[in-house]
């Protein structure tokens, strides 16, 4: 070895810096796009911030800091918007979230099954098909299922007037799908009123949904070893006992991060909401980011807007939590 | 011979029947009945996964202007009217479908690639280096995956409106917060960086970096180490290691980050739509946004349907091209993060 003492330092100065190296790109863009923004939201959530406040920001001598003001008034509902309620948009959020993936799974499950019947005529069609659905872009799939809905020209009011004419209608059906304000099954989900409006956001997202699942599903479906069947055939299990003590076991590790990835996206489904119902009818289809961006995009209350983005920020941490405890949860299982 | 691949009757005599010689899957094992009564199924799903697409399809190929009054599911005539209609003149504002194309374009590439490029390096280092505070960084990267991209528009906003262009004088330029105007005159606003795609590039990276670093970091925990290992017993520095053994490596999930961001960025629409004012930047999503719901009274539904069908090409022809890797992708991420 050749190398002298102080460049051996110098190495040794260099090992230690240069993780830190490879780091800082991302923590100099992110510091100034990321966190400084992310900071300045949590300040100005204390202020009365408005659109008279845009050209100085917080420089601006008018701004006052009003402290837990915002929030207390997201809370208690004491915003002056029409139907605002922090906590039904919440449970909303939440059930609209939690309902999707619950039946995106076991549909996408027992479809990827169906599919991996052996010797099922025309497996590769169907298989080609129903991948399409994954293959739009939400944005696009919202817009068009808008249409699909529209009360008077709508593709869904004309195919449910073509069904019913075998039960003896003859006249159009005109189906008030976003504007109706009465739940169809009242009380449903208590302390939120679930209208038509949520019944077709959930058709369009379940047209959307159950595919990725299914794609998801036929991957675990096929590392799961055929002995382990003919094994179980040979013992005497039926079909349905194979399923539910073969399959639906195996696919769980699978299958849960990705219910845990479509809660996530289903809870922050902007499009689909924003498209469709811009909330309504009455903000009963409203998400939290739906709202925030009405905060910000039609009222500009930015101090409130921010208090919420704070609130919805806390939200998803939970969410965050309890997700990660699941998937490690199941990874461990996987390990077992 | 071996035992039937996946009879369920119990019945030897019918699993001889069934009993698949072949080796390869055909329709033998499986009884008639049932095989009928599976494929009413799947027809019965095929047409539900079908119908939305060939509601727009047959639309997008009609001529007529007019709203639809009847269902239509299968294309009576194939017309390119409205095709031709859309990209000669998508919207009333002076803005070519080219110009549109090309902003959507720039925009998702560029985002996606920069959010990629400046990504890697802290991926590598969270998956593979020992440092202090390593943790400590790792959730501070992470955390803004919580917030929704509204959540940071306003800040974002005045941090990148701050930054404007102004013609002083014939001859004088002055660039704000930099320079200002000679006696605090106000000049003529050249460029504002918030109302520009480079400034709404520059905002949908910060949530687009962040997602990066995560899904990066995910997939590099997965490569086994022996390769980098071996490469340090031969001697070669952290440096050449990651260059010459990880991004090989880790190309095609580099790739599919890259196409996750094309994909996500392509149909932006909350921080275009809040930041961008002149309609020479708008992108093809928020067109297709203009020509739905409360805008549209007066577009017909068969150029909405075309336009439809061209936003989604381009994103369906890279999700079917990479479907696995996609997808792949997605749950290693999720599962490792």
């Amino acid at each position: 070895m050749e190398i002298s003492k102080p460049s051996s330092r110098k190495a040794q100065w260099r090992k230690i810096s240069l993780p830190y190296l490879y780091l800082l790109p991302a923590f100099l863009i992110m510091g100034i796009i990321t966190f400084y923004p992310l900071i300045y939201q949590i300040i100005i959530s204390f202020t009365n911030f408005d659109t008279k406040h845009l050209l100085l920001g917080l420089k601006s001598p008018e701004l006052e800091f009003i402290g837990l003001k915002n929030y207390i008034d997201i809370f208690t509902a004491a915003l002056p918007v029409e139907n605002f309620n922090f906590f039904r948009v919440l449970e909303f959020n939440f059930w609209w979230a939690l309902s999707n993936v619950m039946l995106h799974v076991p549909a996408g499950v027992l479809i990827a099954t169906l599919l991996n019947t052996e010797g099922l005529w025309m497996k590769r069609i169907y298989r080609a098909v129903y991948i399409l659905p994954v293959v739009v872009p939400p944005l696009v799939v919202a817009t068009v299922w808008t249409n699909i809905f529209d009360e008077r020209y709508g593709a869904m009011n004309q195919l449910l007037a073509n069904i019913s004419t075998y039960f003896g209608n003859t006249g159009p059906i005109f189906i008030r799908w976003f504007e109706d304000v009465k739940p169809p099954i009242p009380g449903f989900l208590p302390g939120a009123p679930l209208t038509l409006a949520y019944y077709a956001m959930m058709i369009a997202n379940f047209w959307l949904g159950w595919p990725f699942m299914s794609v998801v599903a036929t991957g675990a479906l096929q590392s799961i070893p055929r002995d382990l069947y003919e094994a179980a055939s040979i013992d005497g299990a039926t079909g349905g006992q194979q399923f539910w003590n073969i399959t639906v076991p195996l696919l769980r590790p699978a299958m849960i991060p990705a219910a845990v990835y479509g809660f996530t996206l289903s809870f922050n489904l902007f499009n689909f909401v924003f498209f469709m119902t811009g909330g309504g009818p009455a903000r009963s289809t409203e998400l939290l980011v739906t709202f925030a961006y009405n905060l910000v995009r039609n009222l500009r209350w930015y101090g409130v807007a921010a208090a919420f983005a704070v609130i919805i920020f806390g939200v998803a941490m939970i969410v965050f939590l309890i997700t990660n405890r699941i998937t490690r949860a199941t990874q461990n299982y996987s390990e077992a | 011979m071996e035992a039937p691949k996946s009879t369920t009757s119990k019945n030897p005599i019918v699993r001889f029947l069934n009993m698949n010689t072949s080796g390869q899957t055909s329709g033998r094992n499986l009884p008639l009945w049932r095989q009928l009564l599976l494929q009413i199924i799947s027809l019965a799903i095929l047409a539900s996964v079908m119908f939305p697409i060939m509601y727009i399809v047959t639309l997008s190929f009609s001529s007529k202007t007019t709203r639809p009054s009847s269902l239509e599911l299968i294309p009576k005539e194939i017309s390119f009217v409205a095709y031709k209609q859309v990209l000669d003149k998508p919207t009333g504002n002076p803005v070519t479908f080219i110009e549109l194309l090309k902003n959507s374009v720039l925009l998702s590439v560029g985002v996606g690639l920069a959010a990629l490029l400046i990504a890697v390096t802290a991926a590598y280092a969270f998956s593979r280096l020992k440092f202090k505070m390593r943790e400590v960084l790792m959730i501070l990267v992470f955390i803004p995956l919580l917030m929704p991209a509204v959540g940071l528009s306003t800040p974002l906003y005045l941090l990148l409106n701050q930054i404007q262009v102004k013609q002083c004088t014939k001859e004088v330029v002055a660039i704000q917060p930099f320079t200002t105007c000679e006696g605090g005159a106000k000049g003529k606003l050249v460029f504002n960086l918030r109302d520009s795609l480079l400034g709404v590039g520059i905002a949908m990276t910060a949530t687009a970096l962040p997602f990066a670093v995560w899904n990066l970091k995910g997939y590099l925990d997965t490569i086994p180490k022996e390769l980098e290992e071996a490469a340090a017993i031969d001697g070669a520095d952290t440096n050449q290691t990651f260059w010459q053994i990880v991004i090989p490596l880790a190309m095609p999930q580099l790739a599919v980050t890259f196409f996750l961001g094309f994909i996500g960025h392509w149909q932006e629409f909350v921080t275009t739509w809040l930041f961008l004012s002149q309609p020479k930047d708008y992108t093809l999503a928020m067109t297709l946004y203009n020509m739905t719901g409360q805008y549209a009274n007066s577009v017909p539904w068969n150029r909405f349907a075309a336009m439809a069908v061209i936003v989604a090409l381009p994103v369906a022809v890279v999700y079917v091209g990479l479907q696995k890797q996609i997808v792949g992708g997605l749950t290693t991420g999720s599962v490792k993060g």
